[in-house]
């Protein structure tokens, strides 16, 4: 359906846009965190992943599927957490860490 | 209310959950909760998208999200804080890969009902496989690079450009006859050629260039998401892959800015291969000065302030928590010391910043270029431990170096220099640093580990 098409345009372009906007200062120290973030969201895959999986009634599309399901869940649940962890290092402030 | 609007309204929420995770994620005081944020979105996305699906494999998927859980916790456990981009650039590849699975699989399953994808359906297929393949194989050699499985010097070969752009016009030409008419043949293509041009196109970057690949394989995996979200007509797999997307290029593109170069340059013109290995010999035989970690502790000891310039040698060699050890050593002692970190030190955007904060050394004393760059010249000694490139001033005075026009801290201009450093060996792009023969210059040989460790002993002794 065309209409389908050019409304994923409409939702693509803004949200780049809306990307742009959101991250655009982001400061140094807070780049590893960022982008290991922001990887963790691409992990949003899962989605299509299940889209498939779901009604998969052959082989084929099942090994696809599963393949997808656990490579997406890998990206997703190693970004979350990574992330976190990292984040828990960043104590701020002198006070707060030299004792 | 249908289930289907349900549906919608919850990926609305799970849309704005993801734009305000990237929005205080870009806050070291609201990083965290930003973070659970978009995972709270994650969740909500995945629950929901099953609602309204005749799920015939419950099993199957579950034992999918079982094994991945695991195998992602167990790597966020278990890895060290110097292997981050290593960590990035292989889950970046997973998601890859999973997008461009979803693409296959969709073309997959309508060849299974007999049914001929439509051209702006084909079209996302073919972007999808193609984008989700080049970031898998791509994000996989940028992996076993860092991790050293590799060289990370760059490998080039005769005809390389060429080569890359045939593969690159074979696979715009596969996605034309998808587009035209879909069959397998184009399918197979669409996911072949990419996977050798992803090979291909990071093989022939270097270690020193890993930052800006790194950023530009994570937008690819946004990108790959987001046309798998229009394989599968699904709102919010568009929205947040295209979130990603754009996060990664912003990130490319200041990556690329602290190093001067434009985007093509780094990805199809390999940098500190043969160009300037005619350079390596040049200043061999100039003199350097090399001290005694006894004689540099006791300059560190006697200064009044300190600025410390970490680079990816301080992460090859672990020595982060000797380096914090080393700051309350010699703050103890009323030195002042701060930390100058460029933005593209090590080998991902931000490392410095995380092996420091990871040795507990608070983010208020860590310095950006702009920040800290005019405080050299008012400072007693300046500490380069494992970074050289990033410090060459080269990069600011010669207009004949290959560095030249990239921004550089300006060690020089401290009173007194330290170069922390394994060997006379040039940087990763070769290029000789007019640093290291400065009469104000001292060199401590030997790696950044164990001179920090005989750094801090010394400095005790002072």
């Amino acid at each position: 359906m065309p209409g389908e098409l050019l409304f994923g345009i409409y939702i693509f372009v803004l949200s780049a846009f809306a990307g742009f906007e959101v991250i655009s200062k982001v400061p140094p120290i807070l780049h590893t965190p960022l982008m290991s973030g922001a990887n963790a969201i691409s992990g949003i895959a899962i989605v299509g992943a299940l889209l498939i999986t779901a009604p998969a009634d052959t082989l084929v599309l099942q090994i696809i599927g599963f393949l997808a399901v656990v490579l997406a869940t890998i990206n997703l649940v190693g970004g979350f957490m990574v992330t976190d962890r990292m984040l828990l290092m960043f104590k701020g402030r002198s006070e707060g860490a030299s004792k | 209310m249908s289930i289907s609007v349900l549906i919608h309204i919850a990926y609305l929420i799970a849309a704005f959950l993801f734009l305000m995770c990237l929005k205080w994620l870009s806050s070291p005081r609201t990083a965290r909760s930003g973070n659970m944020l978009g995972a709270i979105g994650m969740l909500i996305a995945a629950v929901v998208v099953l609602l309204d699906q005749e799920i015939l494999t419950p099993g199957l998927i579950l034992a999918g999200i079982i094994v991945g859980a695991l195998i992602g916790g167990i790597m966020a456990k278990r890895v060290q804080m110097t292997a981050m981009p290593q960590m990035v650039a292989i889950l970046n590849g997973f998601g890859g890969a999973a997008s461009g699975l979803v693409a296959a699989g969709e073309f997959v399953r309508l060849a299974g009902i007999f049914e001929i994808p439509t051209v702006d359906n084909a079209i996302s297929i073919a972007l999808g496989a193609a984008i989700g393949a080049i970031t898998f194989s791509g994000s996989v050699i940028a992996f076993a690079k860092l991790q050293g499985l590799i060289s990370g010097r760059p490998i080039t070969f005769g005809g390389q450009q060429a080569f890359t752009l045939i593969l690159f016009l074979i696979t715009l030409a596969a996605a034309v006859g998808m587009a035209v008419s879909p069959s397998y043949l184009f399918l197979i293509l669409l996911l072949i050629v990419p996977l050798v041009l992803g090979i291909n196109m990071v093989i022939r970057i270097g270690g020193a260039d890993m930052p800006v690949v790194i950023s530009l394989l994570n937008s690819f995996s946004g990108l790959a998401a987001a046309a798998a979200g229009f394989v599968v007509s699904n709102p919010i797999l568009i929205i947040a892959g295209t979130l990603v997307g754009a996060a990664g290029y912003i990130l490319t593109v200041i990556m690329a800015k602290a190093m001067n170069r434009s985007l093509s340059n780094i990805v199809f013109g390999a940098f500190g291969g043969e160009k300037s290995a005619g350079q390596l010999g040049a200043g061999e035989d100039r003199p350097v000065r090399s001290v005694s970690a006894e004689d540099a502790a006791t300059v560190l000891a006697y200064a009044q302030s300190v600025i410390i310039v970490p680079g990816y040698g301080l992460a090859v060699a672990q020595a982060q928590h000797l380096v914090a050890e080393l700051m309350k050593q010699l703050e103890a002692r009323h030195v002042s010391v701060k930390f100058a970190i460029h933005p593209v030190a090590g080998r991902m955007p931000g490392h410095m910043n995380v092996l420091l904060a990871e040795a507990n050394i608070p983010y208020d004393k860590l310095f950006d270029l702009e920040q800290i760059n005019d405080e050299f010249q008012r400072t007693d000694v300046a500490v380069v431990i494992g970074a050289n490139d990033v410090t060459n001033p080269a990069a600011r005075d010669n207009p004949d170096s290959p560095l030249y026009g990239m921004p550089v801290l300006n060690v020089d201009q401290a009173k007194s220099v330290l170069v922390l450093k394994r060997s006379m060996g040039s940087g990763f792009a070769g290029v000789d640093n007019p640093l290291f023969y400065n009469e104000k210059t001292m060199m401590l040989f030997g790696d950044a580990k164990k001179s920090v460790q005989d750094l801090v002993n010394e400095v005790k002794n002072a």
